[in-house]
């Protein structure tokens, strides 16, 4: 059965319709992204689906007992607010050191317990907001522009880690990103959203769709096999990534000029 | 003759039971930014104490309710086309005229409007006392129940929806806690004087802690050595007992980051 169900989905904020005639379903296991252009709806279809926003049309079907892992866009904490990461994992629930210990560990962040999250870099921050939204023992993880502020091998490195927390967890992930060449490269299905479902498909459908090309151009789809490779998973191999990804960029672009 | 007879205890026992109250939700006043609020609910109360003489109730009723009234309309009105700062000083700004300007209405009492402004904590008698540590009691119960939501809501709110706490419910709780206390200090420090007792305490108390529960405690330390060191002050160098404790508790401020210097610079 479908994790989550959307048939004709509309959504109107402030008078505006933001999404409309939205339907798509996620099954376990599965990593899909949405992909769209800024006020494209997607953030509100994310919020939607946790059931932060009611929609005005359609119906939203959760299946019993889900259990949602939701990662924020990047979190601002008042330096004025002293707070280590294994205080943070507390939060709301206490949780036990064990599993605390656990998910950062699965997260890619075991040595950072007892950090202070003011002083964490992009990239940790993000394994730690991971390593809470994992806490829950999530049937679906939910990203939200998680990497927004990383570089690229950081966030090459992040969604390497969301590919192995998927085949050591076996829960499914949502995610939305502005970085179009590495989110679909490690997803098994892509969602182009433009307040509708514009199309939908395998990375490779989709960046060959005319739809995707007439809202990003063909500048972007070159780039889509970078990390579409067998991976280490040694976390600050981050120069090896990136060399190959470029790589690939260039024999794309390369096969782009001569078709 | 048991030891509450004595002024200055009584003094003393208030100004702790103020500060086990104040001490914490003034972290959350200084880690969520604030401070504005703090001030702009403190000047409504005397707006609550011209009422209350009006009205013929008690003073602690009266600031209460106006200053709960305050902290929810500056609540709701937070987004809708003024920016907070500018919003709280106007209605703190007009809600101190209009208390005063009220307060000159009252006819057949003569009010000393300066007893509100700067308080006077040795006046504090036994009834007082009772009415401050219940409502101190009040305040730290009501944190501590909701210490880990409040924690998540100032954190970030779409994360504290996604964990099932209402960041709008917790906003309210602290509004609710800033106006007991408001109430409760007015005797003690008074209203010019309150928002100096939840900020000091907590910004002096930061750069110690590691936790936010420790900033709380650190705090709430820091807030007792600036009651019982102010109130010492004031008897023996005969100045005004109210700013005398928020001036000890601005020089342990000014100390506290003097350490925290030091120390990052012999860390170096």
């Amino acid at each position: 059965m479908s994790l989550i169900t959307l048939v004709n989905v509309n959504v109107r904020l402030g008078g505006r319709t933001v999404l409309e005639d939205v339907s798509l379903a996620l099954e376990p296991g599965e990593i899909v992204t949405i992909v769209g252009p800024n006020g494209s709806g997607k953030s509100t279809l994310l919020r939607t689906i946790i059931g932060a926003i009611k929609p005005s049309g359609g119906t939203v079907l959760r299946k019993k007992g889900l259990k949602i892992g939701y990662v924020p866009q990047k979190l601002h904490i008042d330096p004025t607010l002293p707070l280590t990461v294994r205080r943070f994992l507390s939060l709301p629930k206490r949780v036990s050191n064990d599993a605390a210990h656990a998910a950062l560990h699965d997260a890619g962040a075991g040595h950072l317990c007892h950090h202070q999250m003011t002083d964490l870099s992009g990239g940790q921050f993000q394994r730690v907001l991971l390593a809470r939204a994992l806490l829950s023992k999530p049937d679906l993880l939910i990203l939200d522009e998680a990497t927004q502020g990383l570089d690229q091998p950081g966030s090459a490195d992040f969604y390497t880690q969301i590919e192995s927390v998927r085949r050591d967890k076996g829960c499914a992930v949502l995610m939305v990103s502005h970085e179009l060449h590495v989110v679909m490269a490690a997803s098994d299905r892509v969602i182009c959203l433009n307040g509708h479902v514009c199309c939908h498909g395998t990375p490779e459908h989709v960046a060959s769709a005319p739809e995707y090309r007439a809202l990003f151009g063909n500048g972007t789809h070159g780039a889509l096999a970078l990390y579409r490779h067998e991976h280490s998973h040694d976390h600050c191999d981050h120069d090896h990534a990136h060399q190959i990804g470029a790589h690939q960029i260039g024999e794309h672009a390369h096969e782009d000029q001569s078709a | 003759m048991s030891l509450l007879d004595d002024f200055m205890v009584r003094a003393i026992l208030a100004g702790l039971g103020l500060v086990i109250a104040a001490a914490p939700l003034g972290c959350f006043v200084v880690w969520r930014r604030m401070a504005y609020f703090g001030d702009a609910t403190a000047h409504a109360a005397i707006l609550g104490v011209a009422l209350a003489l009006a009205f013929n109730v008690s003073i602690f009723a009266g600031v209460l309710v106006v200053a709960l009234i305050m902290a929810l309309a500056v609540s709701s009105l937070n987004g809708r086309g003024f920016a907070m700062d500018t919003l709280l000083g106007v209605m703190a700004h007009s809600s101190l005229a209009f208390g005063l300007v009220a307060v000159s209405f009252v006819h057949g009492v003569r009010v000393d409007l300066m007893a509100y402004l700067f308080g006077d904590i040795l006046a504090v008698g036994r009834s007082d006392l009772a009415v401050i540590w219940v409502g101190a009691a009040l305040v730290s119960g009501l944190l501590y129940w909701r210490w880990s939501a409040l924690l998540t809501a100032t954190l970030n709110p779409d994360l504290a929806m996604a964990s099932g706490v209402s960041p709008k419910r917790e906003q309210l709780i602290l509004s609710l806690a800033l106006a007991l206390v408001v109430a409760v200090a007015i005797k003690v420090v008074g209203t010019l004087l309150i928002a100096a007792m939840l900020l000091i305490p907590a910004a002096a108390a930061r750069p110690f802690a590691r936790t936010p529960e420790r900033m709380a405690v650190i705090a709430m330390v820091i807030g007792g050595i600036a009651i019982f060191g102010g109130i010492e002050g004031a008897f023996a160098f005969d100045t005004p007992t109210g700013p005398t404790i928020v001036c000890v508790a601005a020089l342990l401020f000014v100390l506290a980051n003097l350490v925290r210097v030091l120390r990052t610079y012999s860390a170096r």
